[in-house]
């Protein structure tokens, strides 16, 4: 299996677009700061989420058949699925059996993550994703980078060259607001030929049996309200006991995000469209495996916000491709290798472990510790590569051992300064890639201290 | 065992001990609820405008450019606008397409994010109307002022609503290199009168 270091080579070898990705969402997290401190409760809230998502999944089971029996009641129809396939089959069987061969979808994770397009597609049915950025990464055929802002990956120049080849705009344009206009024109054609709408679950609730999707487009509410039919995909973990805990959660969402107070659109569905139907589809897919797990079943509390990709010093400079998972960054290193440890052993790496996200994380998941409990994990399971292992055992030895940390770092002062360049940065420096190692010090701190006791002495 | 069950029976096993369910903490109180609430619905990208009385109101929808020059008008809030679309009389929502301007009553607006609380029973008898018209008016009465979402939601009673939506601006996107572009699906504009 390839690791994150090797995937994010491409993308870290265009220095610019690196950078300008970097400077991207460094400003949308440097958004999210204002919107936090403009909320003088904002870590009381932050406490509260955090607090809500773990009681409930302390509880989920009897919630989840709170909200489906609240459901029914409002005339939603409930399906549960343990694994993608059977969401797929589910999703197929109700646009199958009504005959139906054009869906439009809104933004949904859960949907990426069971690969729900292809299964669609290969059944004769056209899919229209319509959040924007969405739709520009399926005319490229490409997968989301980000959970939320999916072709950030992109400059507008890169799509402007793809609407003229897709959407028949002038070459060469790439305005941003002349694109958007053409994207508009284009997808109110799909909305309004469109008989289904797929959308994906922010939050449901168990006490009312309704739901809420947040989006600034409206692309969920258009796919919502003119076609008859509308399916809910959700992941259990979605749900909340109560309305009022939407507030809590609505507050903290958007700004963590991107910096908004609020999204434009935070729509709530307690029943179908006039004269339609609205079917929800309750997935597993191995989250109850996850909600076992005691160090890890904190990451369930994920409300993708996306706030720890945007504040990650990896993710930033290494992409969302280079994770190779639907969900990327700080969180994805961690629901990828939960699912899967032998192919994403090397995500739990892919962190400088600096704690940034978890100080942005609005719902306080622990993820630098979790990511660093994990990789305890990755290296007791022999799932790091050797050469790996045996540096870190060297080192534990050296650090350990007085004797042997001092002769090293006597040899490090006395003989790196000495060496030639190619041989300090060869190819057994990965560090020294793309970084300068420091200048040696002329003597240790160690060494420092004592003279300076002696000259005290001395005085 | 059904899916349902043999999730839920998983579920069940794997559940940690039960942990407290706390209470959402008081929100900020602002110390003018309607400046706060102009600022963030003007930084959504929405037009604020402050307006006496509901008389003013239509003189103030002619200053709107898409609205004097609109061919289609739906006003959903009783004596206000040129309304020249029944609504009553579409057959199907796609009707809906070609409105310029829909004129709508929201409940009462949240003054931390620029909120409006619009219900399904305000939308008429096709909910797309707020997000198919090309461009939309928003009336608020100026006594129907929350600070935050936590006294929104102890407003909000879901028994029988059905559908209901917090609109805060126009629509907007900002997928192609973080540019700010208005009007992505819905509406290109949002105008909210708070009135009173």
């Amino acid at each position: 299996m390839i690791g994150h270091a090797e995937k994010a080579a491409p993308f870290a070898a265009n220095e610019k677009r690196a950078h300008w990705h970097d400077q991207a969402l460094w400003f949308v997290r440097l958004k999210r700061d204002r919107q936090a401190e403009s909320i003088p409760e904002w870590e009381e809230l932050r406490q509260t989420a955090s607090a809500i998502k773990a009681h409930t999944l302390s509880r989920i089971a009897d919630y989840l058949e709170e909200f489906e029996r609240n459901a029914t009641n409002n005339r939603i129809q409930v399906h549960w699925a343990c694994d993608a396939a059977e969401h797929n089959a589910i999703v197929h069987k109700i646009l199958a059996d009504r005959g139906i061969t054009r869906l439009v979808k809104s933004k949904s994770m859960l949907t990426e993550e069971c690969h729900l397009n292809p299964y669609l597609e290969a059944r004769g049915i056209e899919v229209t994703d319509t959040d924007l950025g969405e739709r520009i990464v399926q005319l490229r055929h490409e997968p989301p980078s980000h959970i939320v802002l999916p072709a950030i990956h992109l400059k507008k120049e890169d799509i402007g060259e793809l609407f003229h080849k897709e959407l028949g705009t002038q070459a060469g344009a790439s305005d941003p607001k002349y694109l958007t206009e053409a994207a508009r024109g284009h997808l109110r054609q799909k909305f309004m030929a469109a008989q289904a709408g797929l959308t994906g679950v922010n939050f449901a609730v168990a006490e009312t049996g309704g739901f809420v999707v947040c989006t600034n487009e409206g692309n969920a509410d258009m796919g919502t309200s003119l076609p008859r039919v509308h399916i809910a995909c959700m992941g259990f973990e979605k749900l909340v006991p109560r309305s009022k805990d939407l507030a809590v959660f609505l507050r903290l969402l958007a700004r963590s995000a991107t910096g908004q107070p609020v999204t434009s659109y935070t729509t709530h569905f307690h029943g179908p469209v006039r004269g339609g139907e609205l079917h929800i589809v309750i997935v597993d897919n191995g989250r109850s495996t996850i909600l076992g797990q005691e160090t890890f079943r904190r990451s369930l509390s994920c409300i993708r916000c996306g706030a720890c990709m945007n504040t990650c010093p990896v993710f930033r400079r290494s992409g969302g491709y280079s994770y190779g998972y639907t969900i990327p960054g700080p969180i994805g290193s961690l629901l990828a290798p939960l699912r899967d440890p032998k192919n994403f052993a090397s995500l739990p790496f892919a962190s400088s472990l600096c704690g940034s996200c978890s100080d942005v994380c609005p719902v306080k998941i622990d993820l630098h510790h979790e990511l660093y409990a994990f990789r305890q994990d990755m290296v007791r399971g022999k799932r790091v590569p050797l050469a790996k292992r045996l540096a870190m055992a060297g080192m534990s030895y050296v650090l350990a051992q007085t004797w042997a940390y001092r002769l090293a770092g006597g040899l490090m002062r006395g003989i790196v300064p000495r060496m030639p360049r190619a041989l300090v940065y060869g190819p057994w420096n990965p560090w020294g890639r793309q970084r300068e190692l420091p200048p040696m010090p002329r003597h240790s701190a160690r060494g420092l201290i004592q003279r300076d006791l002696t000259q005290k002495g001395a005085k | 065992m059904s899916s349902r069950d043999s999730i839920l029976a998983a579920l069940r096993r794997n559940a940690p001990a039960t942990s407290p369910l706390p209470e959402p903490p008081a929100g900020i109180v602002y110390p003018d609820p309607a400046k706060q609430f102009a600022e963030a619905f003007t930084s959504v990208g929405g037009k604020f405008v402050r307006l006496a009385r509901r008389e003013d109101i239509d003189p103030e929808l002619e200053k709107i450019e898409a609205y004097a020059h609109a061919r289609k008008i739906a006003s959903l809030v009783a004596g206000i606008g040129r309304s020249n679309v029944d609504l009553n009389g579409l057959k199907d929502p796609h009707e809906l397409e070609g409105l310029d301007v829909a004129i709508i009553a929201g409940e009462f607006g949240v003054a931390e994010n620029g909120a409006v609380w619009v219900p399904g029973s305000a939308l008429g008898p096709q909910r797309a109307i707020f997000v198919v018209t090309q461009h939309l008016v928003l009336v608020v009465p100026a006594s129907e002022l929350v600070h935050t979402m936590h006294q929104a939601y102890e407003r909000i009673r879901f028994q029988g609503l059905g559908f209901g939506v917090f609109i805060s601006g126009p629509s907007k996107t900002a997928d192609i290199e973080q540019a700010l572009v208005i009007g992505a699906h819905g509406a290109r504009s949002c105008t909210l009168f708070l009135v009173g």
